[in-house]
């Protein structure tokens, strides 16, 4: 099967989703987000079967022009499974989460206008997918505009909360601002190459007379880029856009966006700081700057929060400073060493499993409890042994403790980071590690030393819940000792 | 067959938790590997002891388990015995046993995986495993201020495995590999420079572990509210991981980065001796008095380690006197534990104040709790004496009267100080509570029943065994 089939599937998905919401019943929505995890299932199945012209030469539309602005190869099938695989937890996510929502949407109470929240993020998915595979930075800028106009509806998706509507706006402003910087960069990139194509770029930019407008282009870029991953200097929005979205959408923007800026940023970054490029040196500077400043900033940040949504909301600025280091110490894979593209994707690997975790604990904290604060926890080791346990494992696994998957993907990013003697970068790295294990361990030390509120109920987790927090928590611990899984699928 | 040490306490560990009865489980497993540890000090060299499969190509890391020399031998033989004596003197509350068993065998398997690996990574992860159970217990079963111990011993050991970590990620890229035992045969001399920084941040990283001055505030208070397992078995066990660390991988592959720091080892050494000595008079609890006691006892250790620096003789007794010390140290600390904690439960309280004529009851309790303090002062036949005399006797190995006392030396009179804050402070501990006219507390307190004798038995027979025949340890070590 041709590989740009996956998107146009995707998103026929997403049309099918709508127009059945449309005739479907107004009080019950549920099945629309199942209808859409069914069929996420199906696609993450058939991209197992994708191929493009690299594997299958001889086919017909291997010589169709799509495939110069379309590119698939492992780590383009590793990303589509990426957002493929968010996006199904994320909708399951949201089928859990369906009371809060609908207290805050059209009519309060019903399922009435819930609807679109379950089609909505498979529209995100496929602009992520095309993301992964974009070869041309005009194809790349429609692919990441798909994704952040579908995140302006669901952030703000909770129209009666004043906090949803708050959070929508400031995504809104903030976006805006760096779509205008993309495009911006785009255009004096092309100025100063010719090309907008990321393949013919390394042989443009070794006759430059100069490479300042090349590298003002490469730095507007870079800020653009910084929004979707949410590092320094564009992390301003993150921690007020997470805290006052809906928890499904604060999960799908915390690993499926930032994977997705990712994955661009290294597509658009190969062709720079390949060797002998005459901008290496100068785009390297730039990452290790913004990866320093994203880590401080982070990690010191995230110590005083009591709400832990905020603190999640830190924690993935935090996580986007270790993968910008990965980058800063750029590397091919060689004998003893995972390469940097490698490491990234592993490590982004290693957090949509803890991370998605965490939030559909969260949610259910969120739904029974009536609160997101640190101190809605207290006592959880008492109300609910087994979620508490579960809980401790993925905050261990962020905080990078051994023997969970967290652990190996700073390890990975160390030793790149040691092997390219960036001393500030190992240093604030480490320095961040330790501010991290603080901040995590308070929410564990609230759950299991803190006693409950007096009114506190058991905790009871919907099916749902239960399956994906048991599954993710123990993925989180098989990989942690057992990792090659992840690097098969990375090729 | 050494991974079976590791494996069988966490398959037990998982069988708790889904429903088997959890303090025989807990025993059960926790004999076997006793069996199992007594096996491999019987014959250390059997080549079928060791395992491997490899985790990831890319760097090369392997899950491997061996014993490396008589030292890895010993302490795995240390951590089966107090993991069993932990068990069976451990009583969980009402309700509580699998969480107070489990996290017993977890503690257990992180200590036994760190001191079988060959593999730095697993090396270092193991103890990570181990510290975790640790910080929950305290926390949920403690007693006294045990959020505010378990905070603190959270936040100190946190930290100092991170520094830790620094420095093994700095060893590994300068040896190109995750091999201990690789590292160890090839010896690459590593750059002077290299050596002083990772010295440094292992001496930090591995001190703040075993409660190197100043990084000591964390024990007193933690092993002063920890259920006396987790006391047992971080006390006995787990902190020795910090100084099996220095012994195996800085002393030998980082000679000249030790010998950079030598000076303030010695100086922070003799903080823990003198100072947290002092400390200890000053007691009021026994409890705390044992805590501040086993940081104090660290720094014979780390004398141990300074002269083996010094000394630049990979064949000195420095290496035998301290690898004997930590045995001693950690069988008696867990026999002192064990013991406070039968106290707490007969009398209610562990204040030196309100106690007094306990022997007049419970005799056995006073006679094993005796032996134990003695041990602990450094009493001949009892195993800690053979450890502390070796390690004087090493300070001035090779001693030269014509140059003068070194630093070395200088320390190591002043350390022997410390046998006499030692004896005052557990004769003083000894006579408050046992002789005396009994109080009311005291009056009918039961004395210990057959089933508390055992574990309390199991470790006086290894305190006896080592001290009467210390060839028993050290034909391991060679």
């Amino acid at each position: 099967m041709p590989a740009y089939l996956l998107e146009a599937f995707t998103v026929t998905l997403g049309l099918i989703l709508l127009m059945a919401e449309a005739f479907s019943s107004k009080t019950s929505k549920a099945w629309i987000g199942k209808a859409a995890a069914l069929g996420l299932t199906g696609l993450i199945v058939a991209a197992f079967f994708a191929v493009g012209p690299i594997q299958k030469p001889e086919a017909e539309w291997a010589s169709w022009p799509l495939w110069n602005f379309y590119h698939f190869e492992g780590l383009a099938r590793f990303y589509k499974l990426f957002a493929l695989f968010t996006t199904l937890l994320v909708v399951l996510l949201s089928v859990d989460f369906r009371s809060v929502l609908a207290k805050f949407t059209e009519e309060p109470g019903s399922e009435a206008g819930t609807g679109e929240f379950y089609a909505l993020p498979v529209f995100a998915c496929a602009g992520m997918m095309w993301m992964a595979s974009a070869k041309d930075l005009a194809g790349a800028f429609v692919a990441l505009e798909l994704v952040t106009i579908s995140f302006y509806i669901l952030v703000a998706f909770m129209r009666r909360n004043v906090g949803s509507l708050e959070a929508g706006v400031k995504y809104l402003i903030l976006g805006a601002l760096s779509t205008g910087f993309l495009v911006y960069g785009i255009a004096w990139i092309y100025g100063s190459t010719g090309t907008m194509n990321l393949s013919d770029l390394p042989s443009k930019i070794h006759h430059l007379q100069s490479p300042i407008p090349l590298l003002f282009g490469i730095a507007l870029v870079m800020v653009a880029m910084s929004f979707k991953v949410g590092a320094v200097p564009m992390q301003v929005w993150i921690p007020d856009v997470y805290q006052g979205a809906p928890t499904p959408t604060t999960a799908f923007l915390s690993v499926g966006s930032k994977a997705a800026g990712f994955i661009l940023l290294i597509r658009f970054l190969t062709p720079f700081l390949a060797e002998g490029s005459p901008v290496r040196t100068q785009v390297l500077g730039l990452l290790l700057i913004l990866a320093c400043a994203t880590l401080l900033f982070g990690n010191l940040a995230a110590i005083p929060q009591t709400n832990f949504k905020r603190l999640l909301a830190y924690s993935s600025i935090a996580h986007a400073g270790f993968l910008l280091l990965a980058l800063a110490a750029w590397a091919p894979d060689s004998a003893n060493l995972l390469g940097s593209a490698k490491a990234v994707s592993f490590y982004l690997a290693t957090y949509l499993l803890m991370t998605l975790g965490t939030f559909f604990v969260l949610a259910q904290i969120r739904i029974q409890a009536d609160g997101e604060r640190i101190e809605d926890f207290n006592g959880l080791g008492k109300r609910n042994p087994l979620l508490a346990i579960a809980l401790t494992i993925l905050l261990a696994a962020l905080a990078g403790v051994p023997l969970t998957a967290g652990f190996l993907g700073k390890f990975f990013v160390f030793s790149l980071a040691v092997k390219a003697q960036l001393w500030w970068g190992v240093g604030l790295g480490f320095v961040a590690a330790a501010a991290g294990f603080y901040y995590y361990f308070k929410t564990i030390r609230a759950m299991w030393w803190q006693p409950a509120a007096s009114d506190a109920k058991p905790l009871v987790l919907p099916p749902i819940t239960r399956y994906a927090v048991a599954v993710l928590t123990v993925a989180v611990l098989v990989i942690g000792v057992w990792p090659n899984p992840i690097l098969w699928l990375l090729g | 067959m050494l991974a079976l040490l590791v494996l069988i306490p966490i398959v037990a560990f998982i069988a708790i938790l889904a429903g088997a009865p959890a303090r025989l489980t807990a025993l059960a497993s926790s004999v076997v590997n006793l069996a199992l540890g007594i096996a491999v000090a019987i014959a250390p060299t059997w080549e079928k002891w060791s395992f491997s499969v490899q985790v990831l190509s890319t760097p090369k890391l392997n899950l491997a388990f061996g014993v490396i020399d008589g030292m890895s031998a010993i302490m795995i033989l240390l951590s089966v015995i107090v993991t069993v004596a932990a068990v069976l003197s451990g009583k969980a509350p009402e309700g509580r046993e699998k969480l107070y068993f489990g996290s017993s065998l977890l503690i257990s398997a992180g200590a036994l995986g760190a001191f079988a690996s060959t593999d730095l990574f697993f090396f270092y992860a193991f103890h990570e495993l181990a510290l975790i159970p640790t910080f929950l217990m305290i926390g949920i079963l403690g007693r006294g201020d045990r959020r505010d111990a378990a905070w603190k011993i959270t936040i100190y050991l946190g930290l100092g495995s991170i520094v830790l970590l620094a420095g093994l990620v700095g060893l590994a890229s300068v040896t190109g590999t995750f091999d201990i035992v690789g590292m160890l045969k090839n010896k690459t001399a590593i750059d002077p420079v290299a050596q002083k920084s990772i010295a440094g941040l292992l001496i930090v990283g591995f001190g703040t572990l075993v409660s190197l001055f100043p990084f000591h505030s964390w024990a007193a208070p933690a092993y002063a509210s920890a259920p006396a397992p987790v006391a047992m078995l971080h006390a006995g066990v787990l902190k020795k991981f910090g100084l099996y660390g220095l012994l195996r991988l800085a002393v030998p592959l980082l000679p000249e980065g030790m010998q950079a720091w030598l000076t303030p080892l010695l100086v922070l050494l003799l903080g823990n001796i003198l100072w947290v000595g002092l400390v200890t008079i000053n007691q009021k609890r026994l409890d705390t008095l044992l805590g501040n006691s086993s940081v104090m006892h660290m720094g014979y250790i780390f004398l141990a380690i300074a002269a083996l620096v010094a000394g630049k003789d990979a064949n000195s007794i420095a290496r035998p006197a301290a690898v004997i010390l930590m045995f001693a140290h950690g069988i008696s600390i867990a026999l002192q534990f064990s013991l406070a904690d039968k106290i707490e439960r007969r009398t209610g309280s562990l204040d030196l104040d309100d106690m007094g004529g306990l022997a007049k009851a419970a005799p056995s309790l006073a006679f094993i709790f005796g032996l134990g303090a003695m041990a602990s002062i450094g009493l001949p036949g009892l195993a800690n004496f053979a450890g502390e005399v070796m390690v004087f006797l090493s300070s001035f190995q090779n001693y030269d009267a014509s140059a003068g006392l070194g630093p070395v030396q200088i320390a190591c009179i002043l350390s022997i100080w410390g046998v006499v804050i030692s004896a005052v402070y557990m004769l003083r501990a000894y006579r408050r509570i046992f002789q005396g006219p009994a109080v009311k507390s005291t009056e009918s307190v039961a004395d210990l029943t057959l089933a508390d004798k055992i574990p309390a038995l199991l470790l006086v027979v290894a305190l006896l065994a080592v001290g009467l025949y210390p060839n028993l340890l050290l034909n391991l070590m060679k």
